[in-house]
């Protein structure tokens, strides 16, 4: 009797938690069939949500429902006016941007030049510190702005003409440019984002105003969710969504999990545990899609024994790169062999010729003729799970190399940057690359010039410079594909870096949307998207 | 108790300036390149560089840069400023947010250990031997063993997604339902500690003489276990349970990140990983506090449960 006494205690809590399990299953539909609910899309905590200051993908996510580009890209990822009514020069010196009228901001400003003026004057000032500052430095007056007291406030390369047209004035003929106008560091920000002329209001970042299809609904709640709903003054093409919530997660297995139950509706990468599982999971709706970013093995041509380009192509010769993106990647990315990647216009297939074919005997003759080293290390990135292919890659260079492999962790890339500043002994490196805009040139130019902002191996090349200069120069986009052609022909060559995989975009989403398309920058494509 | 009390609270004062100390000191030691951690593999310009280094002192190196810059950091602490992230967010700011979500989820999972853990201890106790006993033996064993890194996931998979009994994730304002799951995963560690705590304690005490005089006296034996043994078992669960709530909240950090809970794990996990110090020094600085305080709880608890012990 004492004992059923103390026995019911026990049950009791027992049968509340069941009890509110019963209800609770009732409830947690997600209420998503609302065909007028926002979608909801998976995204980390933006670092900034200025355009200037936003150079990751989440960001940049929650920019492009809040604003309108110039210029967008199309299929073939050339690109077209959006928001500017055109973009011109002659001489790709002198650029002349048109605004298309009837833009205005959410807050009913009017969108002129001035917006566009200030918010690239704003970005391009050191002191301001922001990311994508670097975007402006083709721009005349960049170096006036720099320094800790910079000797201008404005650049003297942006010149207002009316209300809706504005000139850019480059310090050297950029063919690109229109190209790059399509990035978020370019959009135009209104007055009230400013408490004074170059300063930017506080707060301004916790609900941006912008001129783009959707507007802030309440402010960023960090960690939580960014939520937007549509704009209805804007005169562009308007979404088929009546508003988005990014939610923002920290795991991407959790966001997963939520779209299996319909509790998200999209997924913009599928984490790495899942992908085998994926395609039976969600069927049709786990998608892919090319993406821009490109995995390299890296040398440090400085060292001795990595100088000669024989001995760089033995080791890209001994590499399976199929075997390796379809047993350890799942086919989430495809196998590189040249310098640039399929998204951008000028692409070649195989540049690196032979040095991408598979051949361990040819592989293994010309490593020994050539006196490469016995001992290979193999750096990389801890955090990023790039163990399991190193590994394998090593594997490989072992068994038809005949060489000692060893793979070395470094806890961050920043640590391995930091040794390879100071020209210590990492052997090859891992290094990946995401594009800025859709142009070959920046596959090239920031990676392999010899002034190159990522160009980590010492790689030097005068010719290499000379045709990407005379590219950058040219007088149209077809005769500057074919320079920076020449030069990737030249990397060819030398085989500074050994491409091993293009990336792709592995997505996917709930039963309650249909129409997702994730872009070239890690973007879902919010003009497209609509309820299920 | 007064006295005790005072006591106590003046040696919190030194201890949370110690750990501070401490903290602050191993982020310095270990701090590489901050600058590159927060962009990623992205290339930093040299005016950004220049602008975070300014910012946030970055450039104070050695014995002298580190006073200089563990004073900076104290003399905001002491006017309220918890300074800011690398990312330029408040840090109060980033607190403000994340504790209220952890304490309930931390609160969730004493609950949960209490209410399961303590009944079926008693209960193991009284049954010693029989099939409730091995039973509970084989569960706590097979729990302990399961890290929560495998047991959130699976409980998210089988609870959330096959069977969809609770929501798959939580995030940032949660309701008590959704934060049932996690807080029964994050729980259920202690819980299985406090079930074999209290089995091994009521065990012993049921032996005691004071409960054999007790069933001689004629006291019906639901008071005499409901009473006199469970308060005197109680100690060491409640010593356990003191610290495991400091334990609970620092320690969410997978069960935050499996159920998608923007608390004080998570953040604390950010701050490591992108090696943002002010950040690391300002939850953990909170969490020292939440600690010594629970202890101190425990310790006045002492009194309430066995009247024999004093404070002077």
């Amino acid at each position: 009797m004492r004992v059923r006494r103390l026995a019911a205690w026990t049950a009791l809590p027992l049968a509340v938690t069941l009890g509110l399990a019963a209800c609770g299953s009732g409830g947690s539909g997600g209420g998503s069939s609302d065909p007028d609910a926002a979608v909801r899309i998976e995204i980390a905590e933006p670092q900034h949500l200025v355009p200037t200051n936003t150079n990751e993908t989440s960001g940049s996510q929650v920019l492009s429902a809040l604003f309108s580009p110039l210029v967008d890209y199309d299929e073939a990822n050339k690109p077209h006016e959006v928001a500017a009514e055109s973009v011109t020069s002659s001489d790709h010196k002198v650029w002349t941007i048109k605004l298309k009228p009837g833009y205005t901001f959410h807050n009913g400003e009017k969108v002129t030049a001035d917006n566009y003026l200030d918010a690239w004057n704003y970005g391009a000032y050191a002191p301001n510190g922001q990311n994508s500052s670097y975007f402006f430095e083709k721009i005349a007056g960049y170096a006036d702005l720099q320094g800790e007291k910079p000797k201008a406030q404005t650049l003297s390369g942006l010149k207002k003409v009316d209300d809706l047209t504005f000139t850019v004035t480059l310090t050297e003929p950029y063919v690109d440019f229109k190209t790059m106008l399509g990035y978020t560091a370019f959009y135009p920000l209104p007055k009230a984002a400013f408490s004074a002329p170059g300063v930017l209001a506080e707060g301004y970042e916790q609900a941006p105003i912008g001129q783009g299809p959707f507007k802030m609904k309440g402010n960023w709640q960090h960690d939580a969710k960014v939520e937007v709903e549509k704009y209805d003054a804007f005169p562009g093409q308007k979404p088929k969504v009546n508003g988005v919530e990014f939610r923002i997660y920290q795991q991407l297995t959790a966001a997963y999990a939520d779209v299996l139950s319909d509790n998200l509706d999209v997924i913009k990468t599928i984490p790495t545990e899942n992908l085998s599982t994926a395609a039976t999971d969600l069927g049709d709706r786990f998608q892919q899609s090319p993406a821009s970013s490109l995995q390299v093995l890296a040398f440090p041509t400085f060292q001795k024994e990595f100088s000669k380009p024989e001995v760089r192509k033995a080791i890209s010769m001994a590499i399976d790169r199929d075997e390796i993106t379809k047993s350890i990647f799942k086919d989430s990315q495809q196998p590189a062999r040249s310098f640039v990647s399929p998204v951008v216009a000028g692409y070649r297939e195989n540049t690196i010729g032979t040095a991408g074919s598979f051949d361990p005997a040819k592989a293994k003759a010309m490593y020994e003729a050539a006196g490469g080293p016995k001992k290979i290390e193999l750096s990389y990135n801890g955090d990023g799970g790039h163990k399991d292919w190193i590994d394998a890659t090593c594997n490989q260079l072992k068994a038809n190399l005949g060489v000692e492999c060893v793979g070395n962790a470094e806890p961050k890339f920043a640590d391995l940057l930091t040794k390879l500043k100071q020209k210590q002994s990492v052997g090859l490196f891992r290094m990946g690359w995401v594009m800025d805009y859709p142009s070959m040139e920046n596959y090239l130019g920031p990676l392999y010039s010899t002034n190159g902002s990522s160009n980590y191996y010492g790689y030097s090349n005068p010719q290499f410079d000379k045709l990407l200069a005379e590219g950058a120069r040219a007088a149209t986009e077809d005769e500057a594909i074919k320079k920076y052609q020449a030069a990737e022909d030249l990397l060819a060559q030398d085989m500074p870096v050994i491409p091993l995989r293009y990336g792709q975009n592995n997505f996917g989403h709930s039963t309650t949307v249909k129409n997702v398309h994730v872009d070239l920058f890690d973007r879902v494509d919010l003009l497209k998207i609509e309820r299920a | 108790m007064f006295r005790f009390i005072l006591r106590r609270l003046l040696q919190m004062v030194l201890a949370f300036f110690g750990t501070t100390l401490i903290v602050y000191a191993l982020m310095f030691a270990g701090q590489g390149d901050p600058i590159q951690a927060l962009a990623g593999e992205r290339p930093v310009t040299a005016a950004q560089r220049a602008y975070l280094t300014e910012k946030y002192h970055l450039d104070a190196t050695g014995v002298g840069g580190f006073f200089y810059r563990y004073v900076t950091y104290l003399g905001g602490l002491v006017r309220g400023d918890l300074g800011q992230s690398l990312t330029g967010r408040q840090i109060s700011d980033i607190l403000a947010a994340a504790w209220p979500v952890t304490v309930k989820l931390a609160l969730i999972a004493l609950a949960v250990t209490v209410l399961f853990g303590v009944t079926a201890g008693v209960l193991a106790a009284i049954r010693r031997a029989g099939v409730f006993d091995h039973a509970t033996l084989v569960l706590t064993l097979l729990v302990l063993g399961i890290p929560t890194i495998v047991l959130a996931p699976l409980a998210q998979y089988f609870l959330g997604v096959r069977w969809p009994i609770f929501p798959p994730t939580a995030g940032a304002e949660p309701s008590f339902w959704a934060l049932l799951l996690p807080g029964i995963v994050l729980g259920s560690l202690s819980l299985a500690t406090a079930l074999r705590l209290t089995r091994t304690s009521v065990t012993e005490n049921l032996r005691a003489d004071y409960v054999r005089t007790a069933r001689a006296k004629g006291l019906v034996r639901r008071r005499i276990v409901g009473v006199h043994v469970l308060r005197n078992s109680l100690i060491p669960v409640v010593t356990f349970l003191g610290v495991e709530l400091g334990n609970l909240m620092s320690g969410a950090i997978i069960t935050e990140g499996v159920f998608n809970i923007p608390g004080v794990g998570f953040n604390l996990f950010r701050g490591i990983r992108t090696e943002d110090g002010p950040l690391v020094v300002g939850i953990v600085s909170v969490l020292v506090v939440v600690y010594l305080l629970s202890n101190l709880a425990v310790d006045v608890l002492y009194a309430v449960l066995d009247p024999r012990i004093r404070y002077e």
